[in-house]
């Protein structure tokens, strides 16, 4: 790697590759894609939230002039779903549906409205199912079942580990804590409506244009379904018009189109409407928690003993990484030295959760951060201070198992202490007024693929032109998040290009190695090294024939200023044009391969799959209010962030994902749910999304952004390219505790629950005026049978990562073939 | 059941002509259709974005008579002999607009998606008031629902350009 004061395209705020394409409009998203002879498909979607399906005839829109073909469940029967553990949804339902929204049929017609018309004209009946609205509802309902697998009844996954005797912890501390929370799910709200558009391709083959963060999943989804060779698939992941998690499951749509084009030979086109994006979802799980946490009088933590109980939805989805991810995280932040995790996800008769921004992690976050606020104020330590004595340090391993890296978790505390004048706000500003910090961890990648093979998580492959052109070839997705940005910029740096010299392919399984999609902030580090080692690797070859050229010794060639020349006599040289000729002259045709697989971890313990990282980012936050004590409404003013992000490679970007992130923690916080209601009993009593549109989804506005204050912690990470770490998901995590401990200082009331509305913090008010708790949350937690806990000893008992009443585990090798997560 | 026979998108039996970007431009489209989808489907004009098509999000606005409006509430028919400016008629003479560039400098654009609109929405903004004020231009946004940047480099965005558009009109007198 160049060194750091010679580099002219890392660490400087620039332009990113793609914004010509879009500050233009000529950015080609699913939907602008108009090809001939196309044809349009809309979804029949169930109007009950739990049904069986007796039968459907379909023979009347079939008839309907203008309509091509009519699908049903059994013309695509096969089960699919992103985790090979849930594998539980079908591109169209064959017998049961399982929320208001679920597919059962679909019109492909000459035109939208045709397709949308003839709708009306197939008939479905129903029988009419319990319906489940909530987990405490799953678990009181074993049946009728949502799905006829995962634990029992209608819990999806349950799980139980114990890392250390987390009751000897309590007997140790002062005090113990027990506190419960609720975070209310949310949903992402792309502003693109996902969108795709399939062809049968000149050839006979199949090729997809969809808006998607994980092409190389649909690609696996479409030839399980399909039965189809891989091969003969072509996935293109258009760039996608806002992701954050929400176009990471392979979906039924794009299922649908693919047969129809196979079916008609004509390229077909779906778009959804807004409302069918919300019955998408695969957004933010509800989650209850409960913290049961130990300290010392110093604040030290003995023990932790965390539960959740999780609203999955209708389907899988990410759902077992998530009910794991809702556990993971708590040890990398501060040290817990025994620590016991219980994590309950039920099934319930609504659009399926899934990853979003921050995917599982951000829930018992919000709760552990409000608890320490809780804990800091019992034992009157500041709690900037508290969080201080506690954090982290560089490559420590957690009682769970994890291997940090590079961790500035103490750096970013003092930053925005100093930065916000906390030491003279907190506890000091008027009524009405007040400051929160928070501060949360999160992956740089998660350390495991969805499916467990030895193959590298991400590939780059690198073409040299004679006339001195690069072109980069890899899986990677541009989903606004800057992916093809950091792949240029890495490889513009170490050949001493500019970024406007180099092509990019990205998102094309036929053209580019596999990476693995834009999800658990993966890119920068494994695309980015992967990117890194290629273009090191074709820099090597080329510095080869140019040092024979002339005849200096490779180790003095520096490649910048698109030259390669002699350090010590800069005017001997050529251009890199030159030295790519002089290259394929002395090698045949120039290409560079990179691949990147993380470092191998040592949670080796059943469900030490999810959370593992390469490195972990750090954010700390501290978060100003104005709450007007008469109306509970609630504004702020400023936010001051710092990030642990190890090296921005392009600081403009940066900037953008964490002032995006403040924003999206900020609708979480404030005003962002993904509520239900019943219809009334007259009608059919139907469990439905309480507003599916832009409008009555509450989200920021312009009106509504705070000033940020960010702040880079730079310390490179050795694990990262050019020491890069994660920036996407980490700076939204302490946004919403932050403000929660922000309005604590305000006014005195707890509000354990997101979102924090003016209403919840009016009820707090009334308790407190009343002489009860001044808190606004959840009561108890309900009974959960749990497994019996896997008892993995943590590294400073004499653990070896493995469970120890889990033999047959322990005494296997990691599998060689392919596994399924956390099976 | 009655079936109820809506008109096909291919009656293309309403005809209008508008000024598009500057250009005298014949469209003929199905009467239903509004402006949006005119300009996305008949006349191949995909820069303008949709999110919602009911008045929500704002990624449709486009300038009709140099005020933004939202094209998916807008009946094409509405807008015969009316001057209409989408994304793609901002720049001029091959260069982009200040604001493009200021946009794709700052960080203004991240997916990209609400762009279009906002440039435009912007544009409306400093050609009625050279000089907002952070709070004006925050105004004047209020209706473009944003989901990547958290808005701030967007503003920065416009302040820049608009530096840029007055020093331009200064020299140019």
């Amino acid at each position: 790697m160049p060194e750091e004061k010679e580099m002219r395209v890392i660490g400087v705020p620039r332009r990113r590759v793609d914004a010509r394409a879009k500050v233009t409009g000529q950015t080609r998203f699913a939907d602008d894609i108009f090809l001939p002879r196309m044809v349009y498909c809309k979804l029949l979607r169930s109007p009950h939230p739990h049904a069986r399906i007796l039968k459907i005839d379909t023979s009347r829109a079939a008839a309907h002039p203008g309509v091509y073909l009519v699908l049903s469940g059994k013309d695509l029967p096969i089960e699919y779903g992103i985790l090979p553990v849930s594998q539980d949804e079908q591109a169209l339902c064959v017998d049961h549906v399982r929320h208001v929204g679920d597919p059962v049929a679909a019109v492909i017609a000459r035109e939208e409205l045709t397709a949308f018309e003839a709708l009306d004209l197939i008939d479905v009946e129903y029988e009419l199912l319990t319906t489940i609205a909530d987990p405490e509802e799953a678990l009181e309902t074993p049946a009728p079942r949502i799905h006829e697998y995962g634990e029992e009844g209608n819990i999806h996954k349950r799980v139980s580990l114990e890392f250390g005797d987390v009751e000897q912890g309590f007997a140790e501390a002062d005090e113990v804590f027990e506190d419960t929370f609720f975070y209310q799910g949310n949903t992402h709200l792309p502003i693109e409506q996902h969108a795709s558009v399939a062809i049968k391709d000149p050839e006979g083959k199949l090729t997809i244009w969809s808006s998607t963060q994980t092409p190389h999943y649909l690609h696996r989804a479409l030839a399980k379904v399909l039965q189809m060779p891989p091969g003969h698939i072509r996935v293109i992941a258009t760039p996608n018009g806002g992701g954050f998690g929400g176009k990471s499951d392979p979906f039924n749509h794009e299922i649908v189109v693919a047969k129809a084009a196979l079916v008609l030979d004509r390229p077909v086109k779906v778009c959804l409407t807004r409302e069918e994006v919300f019955y998408c979802h695969r957004g933010r799980h509800p989650v209850l928690m409960r913290f049961k946490t130990g300290v010392k009088r110093d604040g030290t933590i003995t023990g932790m003993h965390l539960q959740t109980l999780i609203d999955g939805g209708a389907y899988g989805s990410y759902g077992v990484a998530s009910t794991f991810y809702t556990g993971a995280l708590q040890t990398t932040t501060y040290h817990i030295p025994r620590y016991k995790f219980q994590g309950c996800r039920t099934f319930t008769n609504k659009p399926p959760c899934g990853p979003k921004r921050g995917h599982g992690t951000v829930q018992p976050r919000f709760g552990q951060e409000v608890q320490l606020d809780k804990i800091a104020e019992k034992l009157s330590i500041d709690p900037a201070d508290l969080r201080l004595r506690i954090a982290e340090s560089s490559n420590a391993v957690t009682a769970n198992f994890f291997r940090l890296s590079v961790v500035n978790l103490s750096e970013c505390i003092r930053r925005v202490v100093k930065s916000s004048d906390w030491k003279e706000k907190f506890r000091k500003l008027p009524e009405g007024r007040g400051v929160g910090l928070a501060c949360s961890a999160y992956l740089t990648g998660a350390g495991l693929p969805i499916y467990w093979n030895k193959m590298p998580h991400s590939g780059v492959h690198i073409k040299f032109d004679r006339g001195g052109g690069v072109a980069i070839f890899c899986g990677a997705t541009e989903i606004g998040q800057g992916s093809d940005d950091v792949l240029a910029g890495i490889v513009a740096e170490v050949l001493g290009l500019e970024t406007f010299d180099i092509r990019l392919y990205t998102g094309d399984t036929d053209l580019g190695p596999v990476d693995l999609g834009s999800y658990s902030s993966r890119v920068t580090i494994m695309a980015g090294n992967a990117a890194l080692q290629a273009a090191e690797r074709g820099r090597a070859t080329i510095a080869e024939a140019v040092a024979e050229k002339l005849d200096v010794p490779k180790e003095r060639l520096r490649f910048a200023d698109k030259r390669v020349f002699d350090l010590e006599a800069p005017e001997k040289g050529v251009t890199f044009a030159e030295a790519v000729c002089l290259a394929e002259a002395r090698f045949g045709t120039i290409g560079a391969m990179g691949s990147y697989t993380p470092p191998k971890s040592p949670a080796l313990y059943k469900g030490g799959g999810v959370g593992p990282s390469p490195t972990y980012s750090y954010t700390a936050a501290v978060v100003e209010v104005a709450v007007n004590p008469a109306t509970g409404w609630i504004t702020v003013p400023k936010i001051w962030i710092a990030h642990d992000i190890g090296r921005a490679l392009n600081p403009t970007l940066v900037r953008g994902q964490v002032e995006g992130s403040v924003y999206m923690g900020l609708g979480e916080a404030l005003m962002e749910e993904q509520e239900f209601r019943r219809l009334p009993k007259k009608l059919s009593h139907a469990l439905v999304h309480k507003f599916p549109s832009m409008l009555e989804y509450k989200s920021p506005t312009s009106l509504d952004m705070p000033l940020v204050f960010t702040e880079l912690i730079e310390e490179p990470d050795p694990r990262g390219p050019f020491g890069a770490k994660e920036v996407g998901q980490g700076p939204l995590l302490p946004i919403m505790p932050a403000v929660a401990n922000a309005v604590y200082d305000a006014l005195g009331v707890r509000i354990d629950e997101v979102p924090i509305t003016p209403e919840k913090i009016m009820k707090a008010l009334a308790e407190k005026k009343a002489g009860r708790e001044a808190r606004f949350g959840p009561g108890d937690f309900p009974r959960v049978e749990w497994p019996e806990a896997l008892r993995v000893p943590p590294p400073w008992e004499g653990g070896d990562g493995h469970a120890v009443n889990d033999a047959p585990r322990a005494a296997k090798h990691r599998p060689e073939k392919e596994k399924v997560l956390s099976s | 059941m009655i079936t109820i026979s809506l008109p096909t998108e291919s009656q293309k039996t309403a005809h209008i002509r508008l000024i598009l970007n500057g250009e005298e431009t014949d469209v003929s489209f199905a009467p239903y259709k509004t402006l949006l989808e005119v300009l996305r489907e008949d006349l191949g004009h995909t820069g303008t974005k949709h999110g919602c098509e009911l008045g929500e999000c704002g990624a449709c606005a486009v300038l009709v008579e140099g005020k933004a409006v939202l094209s998916c509430l807008l009946l094409a028919v509405e807008c015969d002999g009316k001057r209409v400016l989408t994304v793609e008629g901002l720049g001029a003479d091959g260069k982009l607009h200040p604001l493009q560039d200021a946009f794709a400098d700052l960080g203004a654009a991240q997916c990209g998606y609400c762009t279009p609109a906002i440039l435009v929405t912007a544009k409306a903004l400093l050609d009625q008031n050279p000089h907002p004020s952070r709070e004006q231009i925050r105004e004047a946004l209020s209706g473009n629902l944003c989901r990547c940047t958290g808005y701030l480099q967007i503003f920065e965005a416009v302040e820049a350009a608009m530096v840029k558009i007055a020093a331009q009109s200064n020299s140019a007198v």
